[in-house]
């Protein structure tokens, strides 16, 4: 999209595409982080933590933006962003 | 892509006592995401964490001062908001943040909730409402909706639940809201407006309760109540208070709804040591 | 001065400056006198919804730094028991006057007895040790004010002054005296950093040292059992531990703690022991009963929790008999006869409440115990 002006949160607002680490230990499979990505970053999967719970895989062929909903929506604080080197 | 760069912990870790994780609370909780928005919106007003002081009941939203690295004390059922008075009024400078649940607010604390909200102290509440008594196995409760079922409420509960926006409201609140924990940004932007308004404000959140309240509403999952509230939410900022009700399968009706001033109780208490001018007393 | 605003003077001298409290007969002086005086010195006073909500006010300003209190009667004692239990368990100093009234239930609002005394040694559930002065005139009931303040700061723990209807509403002189600093005590401080502060490892006495809320000391505490970190501990050893701990810190100090007031006891072969208004009549009757040729002594409890087991003990093998007169069916009665042992007689005299004893029905059980 061509800006005919800067917006002024910008900066706040500029995506950061970063990679999903889940804490497989505190995981415990609720889904809610695969079920709530806008990009459908991950994808719950049939592996299991050492407690039984299914744990999320990141899918292929997608670009985590750093939104945070995922961060947000955890209910066991598991999921973690890494930004990934510089921004486009 | 390039290399990546090993930083930026997790927000939330340095907030919580990593030395009690994991938690108690069961898979798809909202009472996580609470906290989360919560921590969030402490980082939002730059508040300083040193003079945030948590204060919670019995429950498992009164959970929440044991796992937060602030000052915080797990108070006695339904007292969470006197001793919240008497810190904020010992010590006027701290900011007291009182985390507890809706059968620990409304029902043995609603007595102190209301006469709160009309002194207007200056505390935030953050009222997690999961419709039932989560920790002690999922009794009816003051919040439950009329036909919902619970262990006490075999039959379906028949008693019609308070509406907490509303009682607040008529109580006195000077800011009330109430999101599901599905909204965690407008939830987040609610919390950091709650803590920095003067006066009493009470933020409402609609979470799942899968294990219990859930799995006998025939919501098992925590995925079944979220998707619930995609269908059932309705956003409506200012709406008049007596129309948020909640009932078993009907509308939720969230926003933010009382944004307003009034002298805090704090307020007046400074302006009588003033008038009265330190007259030590012997 | 009224004795309920001597307690109130008391406080303040004391460095009260947080008041929360609900309007009770006969203690609503304490409230109305608190509301007029601390915002002249500064602090601040609130009214409270109800005695619950009372008690925890006062532990939240108390955990916030400020020396606190709350005032009330019988009825109101009742329902303060759950969380004088948590100021207990979170060792919170604070202190709780109970003018005591004629029960149990309404009872009789205006009128003296001294039956709540049981209860304030085991009103809360759960086994616990805590502290209670009885003043037998509005000057004590200033000076144990006082006292109180600084038995709770040095233990960590409430401290109940019991009084009665009729010293609370009594009128004598009080002589105000101007306190220094040394004079009263404060909690002890940590001295460690906040990232290496426990808030409940004991010092050597058994009392932790205290940081308050907004101090970056960022600790947790609970009324659950708990650990030295203050963190929630859910096993029997924790509970051994702290509830020991609990108890002995008062106990293993009793010395420092406990206070009696003596009059002709050293040659007694019949000694009254007696507290608060009654051992005022007693005294009388005491005194009446020397002149009769009787060899009669007052052991009046200043302290009646922890009570002073070993004086009873040891006057146990010098007297004859104890007389115990008090406004109640008999409850410290049975710490007597528990520490008599049976090497004395223990004679109850016992009076509802309402009014008093008259000091001739005790000069009358004096004289018949020197049988």
């Amino acid at each position: 999209m061509k800006l005919w002006r800067k917006p002024f949160d910008q900066a706040e607002m500029a995506t950061r595409p970063s990679r999903v680490l889940i804490d497989e230990v505190r995981c415990k499979g609720c889904g809610y982080c695969a079920e709530f990505c806008p990009l459908g970053v991950l994808v719950m999967s049939e592996d299991l933590n050492p407690k039984g719970y299914a744990l999320p895989n990141v899918a292929d062929d997608r670009e985590c933006l750093g939104c945070g909903l995922c961060v947000t929506l955890c209910p066991e604080f598991a999921v973690r962003l890494v930004p990934i080197g510089d921004e486009s | 892509m390039t290399s990546t760069v090993p930083v930026e912990q997790n927000l939330i870790d340095s907030f919580l006592r990593l030395d009690r994780m994991p938690h108690i609370w069961c898979p798809g909780c909202g009472i996580g995401p609470s906290v989360t928005c919560f921590v969030k919106a402490l980082q939002r007003n730059g508040l300083d964490p040193d003079k945030t002081a948590v204060v919670s009941g019995i429950g498992c939203a009164g959970r929440v001062a044991g796992y937060v690295k602030l000052d915080s004390f797990h108070t006695t059922h339904g007292r969470a908001l006197p001793f919240a008075t008497g810190l904020k009024l010992g010590n006027p400078e701290l900011n007291v943040v009182v985390f507890s649940g809706d059968g620990d607010l409304i029902a043995i604390g609603g007595n102190h909730l209301i006469h709160a909200a009309r002194r207007n102290m200056d505390i935030t509440v953050i009222c997690v409402n999961n419709f039932n008594y989560g920790m002690t196995g999922g009794q009816v409760g003051p919040t439950t909706p009329v036909d919902a079922r619970c262990t006490t409420s075999p039959y379906g509960n028949f008693e019609e639940p308070f509406n907490i926006p509303h009682l607040v409201a008529a109580s006195g609140a000077t800011y009330v809201a109430r999101w599901t924990v599905l909204h965690p940004r407008q939830l987040e932007r609610s919390i950091a407006e709650a803590m920095s308004k003067r006066g009493f404000s009470l933020v409402e959140i609609i979470a799942p309760c899968p294990a219990l309240y859930g799995r006998m509403n025939r919501q098992a999952q925590g995925l079944d109540t979220l998707h619930s509230y995609q269908e059932r939410c309705v956003v409506r900022n200012g709406a008049d208070t007596k129309d948020l009700g909640i009932t078993f399968k009907g509308p939720i009706v969230v926003g933010k709804f009382v944004d307003i001033e009034r002298p805090t109780f704090g307020d007046h208490c400074k302006e009588l040591i003033e008038r009265l001018g330190n007259k030590e007393g012997q | 001065m009224n004795g309920d605003v001597a307690c109130a003077e008391g406080a303040i001298s004391a460095g009260c400056r947080f008041f929360a409290g609900y309007p009770i007969t006969p203690a609503t002086e304490v409230a109305e006198t608190m509301a007029q005086r601390q915002p002249q010195v500064g602090g601040v006073y609130i009214q409270m919804e109800d005695e619950l909500g009372s008690m925890n006010a006062v532990l939240g300003a108390s955990w916030a730094g400020v020396k606190a209190m709350t005032a009330t009667s019988g009825p109101g004692f009742s329902l303060m028991m759950e969380n004088i239990g948590l100021g207990v368990m979170l060792e919170t100093p604070c202190v709780v006057v109970d003018i005591q009234r004629a029960a149990p239930s309404t009872g009789l609002p205006t009128l003296p007895a001294q039956g709540d005394m049981m209860q304030a040694r085991w009103g809360s559930h759960g086994s616990y040790e805590i502290i209670a002065l009885v003043p037998s005139s509005p000057q004590e009931l200033f000076d144990l004010t006082i006292a109180a303040f600084n038995l709770s700061e040095t233990y960590r723990v409430p401290v109940l002054v019991m009084s009665d209807e009729a010293v609370g509403h009594m009128s004598e002189k009080v002589v105000i005296p101007r306190l220094t600093p040394e004079q009263l005590s404060y909690r002890r401080r940590p001295n460690v950093a906040p990232e290496e502060y426990l808030p409940y490892r004991a010092d050597g006495d058994l009392v932790p040292p205290m940081a308050v809320a907004g101090e970056g000391y960022r600790f947790h505490v609970t009324g659950l059992t708990h650990d030295e970190k203050g963190y929630p501990a859910m096993t029997a050893e924790a509970q051994d531990k702290l509830v020991r701990r609990l108890v002995d810190k008062i106990r293993l100090n009793r010395k420092d703690i406990i206070k009696c007031e003596e009059i002709a006891v050293e040659d007694a072969e019949v000694v009254v022991c007696a507290y608060g208004i009654t051992a005022r009549i007693a005294r009388l009757a005491v005194e009446q009963a020397r002149e009769n040729g009787i060899r009669a002594g007052l052991l009046r409890f200043i302290t009646v929790w922890p009570f002073p087991e070993e004086r009873i003990a040891e006057l146990a093998r010098q007297v004859k008999a104890f007389v115990v007169p008090e406004l109640n069916y008999g409850q410290i009665v049975l710490e007597v006869e528990r520490c008599a042992a049976g090497r004395a007689r223990t004679t109850l005299l016992p009076h509802m409440g309402g009014s008093v004893h008259h000091p001739e029905t005790i000069l009358e059980a004096i004289e018949e115990a020197a049988q």
